[in-house]
């Protein structure tokens, strides 16, 4: 055997009995060791501080969303939230007619998605034939990676034109007739305006929701479905006693995920939502959503408040944001604790 | 069994069944259908203006003919470059992070619920929040700002995919290095790390995809640029925001080349994530 | 080779342990466990799932130190020192107390580096002293003459019972004190069962060998000394012929001649 070997620590065992410390370490083992010692705490450090530097954008977005929004808020006060004015030229702002349309296209959104997402994920996990699983599900992934944009220039060139010549009149003629809700659908019939940015948005998330929705399907433990068929249960019933109760919990996170993105979303809104300051019962009417009027005003806007009012809807959407998808990702959370316990 | 479909009760059930698997199945062909209807559209409208002018000239002016998106083309792709250059160290750094030490640190488990939440946060607002500390600090817009907008966008895509990543690497694994005698940093990387390679890149290229198509964080931080620039320290052309100026022009041309402009990103897009998936099946098999 | 038969009792002892408690939690894995494993010698850990054999072997390399709520008291003796006091340097121990476990864990690398990886982390060999080192380790494993063409091939390209040969040869070329094996052979095949006890046998002179195993007859066949639990407690303890021809508890009589467990 070579000389290398008699240096080896286990063999070369120094007895020092006046050095406590180094026992049966040589000397060139305890400076190995204070170099990897040294290494591993390095290790922690730099790590620790890029992890820290997430932390760190998160508190800077939002205090210099609100550095940029304090003339707005000091010179309108609370009131900035329920004003429906938006005037540059008079230099008058006020965020309601912004929220307005951005909670109101996101529950438009989230109504039609909701069932749809859910019937797709419920196919995808339940229906489906085994063979067909990886290609459909490949083909809803890559729908949500569609960017948003497409969906906004989709929405406006193809989607409506088809809007105001069909489904609008339908929807008027229809709807439209009904005593209390006939409000919300009556209007000139210009293809845009909020509800035609509530159906694009919804379209955007289908495939969102969806995913998030199948990933929760497929934590319920097959022993339990099998259990319910083993009965005589049929799919449907499965589904309805046994999938649905155990994953209620993920379903509602997923829908609270579709809502935080949808709440943010700008390009697929801005192209159809109309970018009026107005205030409408009807659904027909054009609008704008935070995101939208931000788009569209924040590189020519030229008075401090004008610029500090859209730095303080930034705030506002971005905590409306932050809480709804904090609270998703609560539930979603709780949801895979279930399938730790499993 | 032909005795029991006689059964009223048993035949109310199978009726409820059917219409439920026949409401899901619908859906699906509701999905499957706006994707088919979209991409047709952008096809049939993109197609046209696809040729090789929309590759080597730069952005019309309005008015004038002709034309193509050569220096948004460059434009997004030094923008897209820089920002995976700046955020694929940190993802990963932040990743393994939230992988080593994410069961014992109450600080790991914070960032990566934050890190969640990023995921999903409105990309305009970074927009803005790029505009307040430095647009508006260095007084002009510029492509630098703008890599800066979509690499806090990438950031936590990589470092979640990281960190999923990670995880998946058995523990047995894990022990056998520190069985060893390998101080922390070794396991974290020459073991764990490597053996997730491919997944990490594949986060790497989803982060990717994603920022390639996103418009709104560039609208007021790179700005936009009518001739060919490849200064990053000044405004930028790139794709998303010369879209969406072209398409909501008048001008034909214009609009033409903003379905073509279109065409390419969902294609770019689409090829990547499929190109990541299978890169990532592939190992996975091995 | 060495041949043990009777075994002589002023043997050294490697690793002294004594008074041990070990929990997880609140639930208590190991009962007031005293025994010492002796010196060059294989000892054997046998008993039902859940008995603890593996949380003990797990505590003479401090492994447990990785996953918080489980903690060890009382007292391993290791050349003179109590190595579950905290301030030990845990990586420095691991050098010298290996650990083989039951499912074969090649590194993603190749063979060459998955055996260098570990001599790496505390000598400077240069390239011929590390070949030499290497091919010594894997000759140990008897499985140089297998792998001796594809050292440049990934670990994980070998079957099952080269990647576990694989992992004995990683964990000999740093020349540990003590080898602890986990089950090492659960994951195997009869064939490959076979060629690693064998290799258990001719490690035996030069390393101390703790092994647990739920198949008794391995126990009897490779070890000295073999030790039986039962539910976190040291049933009976003692050399290997003893035990399974005239252990001295009825328990140990139960189990080994299957009438339970």
């Amino acid at each position: 055997m070579s000389a290398s070997l008699n240096t080896i620590p286990a063999h070369a065992m120094t007895i020092d009995k006046e050095n406590s410390e180094s026992g049966i370490f040589s000397k060139a083992l305890m400076a190995t060791m204070r170099k990897q010692r040294l290494q591993d705490f390095l290790f922690h450090k730099v790590t620790f501080i890029f992890a820290l530097s997430v932390l760190f954008v998160l508190l800077g977005i939002i205090a210099s969303l609100m550095i940029g929004a304090w003339p707005a808020l000091k010179e309108f006060g609370l009131p900035f939230v329920t004003s429906v004015e938006w005037d540059p030229v008079n230099d008058q702002y006020g965020a309601a007619i912004a929220i307005v349309g951005t909670l109101a296209t996101s529950l438009i959104a989230l109504a039609i998605a909701f069932p749809i997402s859910f019937g797709i994920a419920l196919f995808l996990t339940e229906i489906c034939p085994a063979w067909l699983k990886r290609p459909l599900g490949t083909a809803v992934e890559l729908l949500a990676g569609v960017p948003s944009i497409i969906y906004g220039m989709w929405g406006l060139f193809v989607f409506a034109p088809l809007f105001s010549d069909y489904i609008q009149p339908a929807l008027a003629a229809t709807l439209g007739q009904l005593p209390v809700i006939g409000n919300l659908f009556k209007g000139p019939m210009m293809g845009i305006g909020i509800l035609a940015a509530g159906i694009i948005l919804a379209v955007m998330i289908i495939p969102f929701i969806a995913s998030v929705m199948r990933d929760v399907f497929e934590i319920v433990p097959p022993v339990l479905k099998e259990s319910a068929y083993a009965l005589g249960c049929t799919k449907w019933e499965v589904v309805r006693k046994v999938v649905l109760p155990y994953t209620r919990i993920g379903v509602v996170g997923g829908v609270m995920l579709g809502l935080g993105r949808a709440l943010g979303e700008t390009m697929a809104i801005t192209f159809v939502i109309g970018n009026a300051h107005k205030l409408s019962w009807s659904l027909f009417s054009a609008g704008n959503s935070i995101a939208s009027t931000l788009a569209n005003e924040f590189a020519e806007a030229e008075s401090v408040l004008h610029v500090s009012s859209l730095f303080a809807l930034g705030l506002i959407l971005f905590v409306i944001t932050f809480l709804v998808l904090s609270a998703a990702k609560l539930m979603l959370m709780g949801m895979s604790r279930k399938e730790g316990a499993k | 069994m032909k005795t029991e479909t006689m059964n009223p009760v048993y035949r109310k059930r199978l009726f409820i069944h059917r219409v439920g698997i026949a409401l899901s199945f619908m859906a699906m062909l509701l999905g499957l259908f706006f994707l088919m209807w979209i991409l047709f559209t952008l096809v049939i409208k993109g197609v046209g203006a696809i040729n090789l002018a929309i590759f080597t000239q730069t952005t019309p002016a309005p008015g004038s003919e002709g034309g193509g998106l050569m220096n948004a083309i460059v434009g997004s792709l030094l923008m897209v470059g820089a920002a995976v250059f700046i955020s694929t160290p940190i993802g990963i750094l932040a990743g393994i992070y939230l992988a080593e030490y994410g069961e014992v640190s109450w600080f790991a488990k914070i960032t990566r619920f934050v890190t969640d939440i990023m995921l999903s946060a409105p990309s305009i607002v970074i927009g803005l929040f790029i505009y307040a500390i430095y647009v508006a600090n260095v007084k002009h817009f510029s492509g630098w700002a703008g890599s800066f907008a979509i690499s806090l966008i990438a950031i936590p895509v990589v470092v979640r995919t990281t960190d999923n990543m990670l995880n998946l690497v058995p523990t047995s694994l894990r022990e056998a290095a520190f069985a060893l005698g390998a101080p922390r940093w070794r396991v974290a990387t020459f073991v764990r790390l490597r053996a997730v390679k491919a997944g990490v890149i594949t986060g790497v290229l989803l982060a990717v995809a994603r920022i390639s198509g996103e418009t709104a964080p560039l609208l007021f931080t790179a700005l936009n640029n009518q001739f060919y620039s490849a200064n990053m320290n000044a405004p930028m052309a790139n794709l998303p925001v010369v879209i969406y100026q072209f398409a909501m022009s008048p001008y034909d041309n214009w609009r033409s080349l903003a379905w073509g402009g279109a065409l390419l990103i969902t294609f770019s897009v689409l090829a990547l994530n499929i190109l990541s998936r299978s890169l990532f099946n592939q190992k996975i098999h091995n | 080779m060495t041949t043990q038969t009777s075994v002589d009792m002023t043997n050294k002892k490697t690793l002294e342990i004594a008074n041990l408690n070990f929990f997880y939690g609140s639930f208590q894995g190991l009962k007031n466990i005293n025994l010492d494993i002796h010196d060059k010698k294989v000892t054997a850990f046998i008993g039902p799932s859940g008995c603890g054999k593996s949380t003990l072997l797990r505590t003479f390399n401090r492994m447990y130190d990785l996953y918080p709520g489980q903690r060890a008291e009382g007292k391993i003796m290791y050349h003179g020192k109590n190595i579950l006091e905290p301030g030990q340097d845990v990586n420095m121990l691991r050098a010298k107390v290996g650990m083989v476990f039951q499912k074969p864990t090649p590194f993603p690398m190749s063979v060459y580096d998955n055996i260098a990886f570990g001599v790496r982390l505390y000598e400077n060999l240069p390239k011929g002293e590390m070949d030499e080192r290497v091919e010594w380790a894997l000759n140990k494993a008897a499985l140089w003459t297998e792998v001796k063409d594809k050292l440049n091939k990934s670990g994980l390209s070998l079957s099952g019972g080269q990647q576990q040969r694989l992992c004995i040869a990683r964990g000999v070329a740093v020349k540990p004190d003590v080898l602890l094996l986990d089950e090492p052979t659960s994951a195997l095949d009869p064939i490959s069962t076979a060629k690693i006890e064998e290799l258990i046998s001719e490690l035996k002179g030069d390393y101390t060998i703790a092994i647990v195993t739920h198949n008794m007859q391995q126990a009897a066949r490779c070890s000295d000394y073999t030790a039986y639990m039962y539910l976190g407690e040291l049933v009976e303890f003692g050399e290997t012929d003893q035990i399974f021809m005239n252990p001295n508890k009825k328990d140990t009589q139960d189990y080994i001649t299957g009438r339970f467990g």
